[in-house]
């Protein structure tokens, strides 16, 4: 992902290529002594290349941001790593005036995805979904706020809100002293400007996951419906959301970790200043910004660790229970 | 645009239809909305709009502010540096997934589960939460003569290395469901014949896996062109940066006339949208691959 973060969803694709039948058996045991010693080496090779990487980068950097947590180093030597206990967490929780905000923001932000955006990229679906004309177009234009990098998002939402040329300001006549509306600098408005720019894009995005849903859904499940005399309406709440659960289900995972990302727009926009502080800003402030303290950022870095795998170990477990079922 | 002639197979046209392509029309011009005002500003020059105010009529429409931000500010050499970025990282991303795919999907091996579940775990974090050691760790590497910079910090292999590790999970997970549904009797019957694992992957799943790469790789191709987040925190110098982060450095400079900033910001967008038009199909099935119920 993105930072470009745009939110992946690994789900048990079952999308058979062109010609495939799918017996279920693997490798069976008797076959394992058909592989020679220098299969045996290269298959080692394959999976261990990738996998050491993506472990070393990844996980082992997830495991230091916990260890750090608990410590105070001024990243000159290791020998300057001291361990001060939950000291960092009572600093943050008590003292830290923006962390309170910070985490706020993140449920906000995620509220309002679920909350605006969603519904809204469903509804487009299933109206797009009707085969009707000029749908391609639509669909287009809907779609291409999610291709575009979030950093350009930012600074073209930038020009919508700027106070004094921007395009808002400029209609409303707010940009002359008095009338003065500053939607990136006053700290009750810049998170809801900064938000219709989020959900702008998320739009797209859930209407393109959504539109894949639909494309599962069985044609004759609509017939019967429609033959029973159910109107639209009712087809759609009784037979059609019935059937997008697995759907909604990523729909969920996907909003929150975006929730959970949310960093290069806002970044843009203001950097995160007040008003707009949200975790992630929290973290890297303190590594690009006036003070590098590597214990208490990686603190910030384990509480968004923390919420992140509340959400991403259920959903595996259930996605991993689903393939080993199949 | 009626037309006098009526055809025979001419649906009536219903009130409810015309309504919602009302509705679909409007909404999707408010979607563009942004987006077509961040053109109109860029066309336009820096003096009339501050003279007439940014709502008003054009008196002269012209390009001269892309021409003027992509000279004044280098652009070119910053798409270069992304491209020094991308190409790699894609490549290697799809490579090396497509390899932990064949190794999960064809060989039951005991670890398959869990390894899949580290990757496609690992791509789900946010970014935030292995920054900090990663910035370290970044800093503690000499890698003298290999990289301009000496150290993995601020380098363009820092960046490809990070992108192959965070990306490759979505890919595997993907590659290895893809691969799944592929019948076994091929390579089993390879395998019979005494073909090398690496033949069996190499000439024999690989390519059967084209249209799941060329989904995947364009959607590695455009997230790794938009990234900004790393490039922001593990490129120092100007120089070495990725064309998003350098647009931000960029808008720093150029504040003061937004016209330019709209430019850059469009030019930025350019190269994604090029590549979101050629190869759309590609680029959703790649968004929806994994939310697909067959």
């Amino acid at each position: 992902m993105s930072s470009e973060t745009t939110t992946k969803t690994p789900e048990a694709a079952e999308v058979p290529p062109p010609g495939a039948a799918t017996p279920k058996s693997r490798v069976p045991q008797g076959h394992r002594r058909l592989l020679t010693r220098r299969d045996r080496i290269t298959l080692g090779l394959m999976a261990g290349v990738p996998t050491i990487l993506h472990i070393a980068l990844v996980w082992v950097t997830a495991l230091a941001s916990i260890a750090l947590a608990f410590t105070t180093w001024d990243g000159i030597g290791f020998d300057s790593i001291k361990w001060v206990g939950l000291q960092n967490f009572k600093e943050l929780f008590e003292q830290n005036p923006q962390f309170w905000p910070a985490l706020e923001h993140n449920v906000v932000w995620f509220v309002v995805l679920i909350a605006i955006p969603t519904p809204l990229g469903l509804f487009l679906a299933v109206q797009l979904d009707k085969k009707i004309r000029f749908s391609r177009v639509y669909q287009t234009a809907f779609f291409l706020p999610v291709v575009l990098s979030m950093a350009v998002i930012g600074f073209v939402w930038q020009l919508v809100y700027n106070p004094d040329t921007g395009l808002i300001n400029s209609i409303i006549g707010a940009n002359e002293p008095g009338k003065y509306i500053d939607w990136i600098g006053d700290p009750d408005l810049n998170l809801w400007a900064v938000l219709v720019a989020a959900s702008w894009r998320h739009t797209g995005y859930m209407m393109i996951l959504y539109l894949a849903g639909l494309k599962g859904v069985d044609p004759s499940l609509r017939e019967a419906s429609s033959l029973d005399g159910a109107n639209e309406w009712q087809t759609f709440k009784n037979v059609i959301f019935p059937t997008l659960r697995p759907t909604n289900t990523i729909v969920l995972v996907v909003t929150i970790i975006e929730a959970l990302r949310a960093f290069d727009l806002v970044f843009v926009f203001n950097k995160g200043a007040e008003g707009t502080e949200l975790l992630s800003i929290l973290v890297t402030n303190n590594i690009i910004g006036e003070s590098s303290r590597i214990g208490y950022g990686s603190a910030i870095a384990v509480v968004l660790l923390v919420i992140s795998l509340v959400v991403i170990i259920p959903y595996l477990i259930s996605t991993f229970r689903k393939e080993r079922r199949a | 645009m009626s037309t006098t002639v009526m055809t025979k197979v001419r649906t009536p046209v219903r009130p409810a239809r015309v309504l919602l392509h009302l509705f679909l029309a409007g909404a999707a011009l408010a979607w563009l909305a942004p987006l077509l005002w961040a053109m109109y500003s860029a066309m336009r020059p820096y003096a009339e709009t501050s003279e007439k105010g940014y709502v008003s009529w054009p008196d002269k429409l012209s390009f001269d502010n892309f021409t003027n931000a992509f000279t004044q500010s280098d652009m070119g050499h910053y798409f270069v540096n992304t491209l020094i970025i991308a190409v790699p990282a894609v490549l290697v991303t799809l490579f090396l997934s497509s390899m932990v795919a064949f190794y999960v999907s064809r060989f039951d091996f005991r670890l398959n589960l869990a390894l899949l579940l580290v990757f496609t775990a690992g791509n789900l974090l946010p970014q935030q939460v292995i920054i900090t050691p990663l910035y370290r760790m970044y800093l503690l590497i000499d890698l003298p003569g290999i990289t301009m910079s000496g150290k993995l910090y601020d380098s363009a292999l820092g960046l490809v290395l990070i992108h192959i590790a965070f990306q490759s999970g979505f890919c595997a997970f993907v590659l290895a469901n893809y691969m799944r549904s592929l019948p076994h009797e091929l390579t089993e019957a390879a395998l019979v014949d005494g073909a090398s694992v690496w033949r069996m992957y190499w000439q024999i799943v690989l390519p059967l896996c084209r249209p799941a790469m060329a989904a995947l790789g364009t959607l590695l191709s455009i997230w790794i062109y938009n990234d900004f987040f790393w490039a922001l925190v593990l490129i120092s110098t100007g120089e070495n940066m990725p064309i998003t982060s350098a647009l931000n450095n960029l808008t720093g400079a150029y504040f003061t006339d937004p016209n330019l900033v709209a430019a850059g910001a469009l030019l930025t967008a350019i190269p994604t949208l090029i590549v979101y038009f050629v190869l759309q199909r590609q680029f959703v099935s790649g968004l929806t691959l994994g939310a697909n119920k067959g």
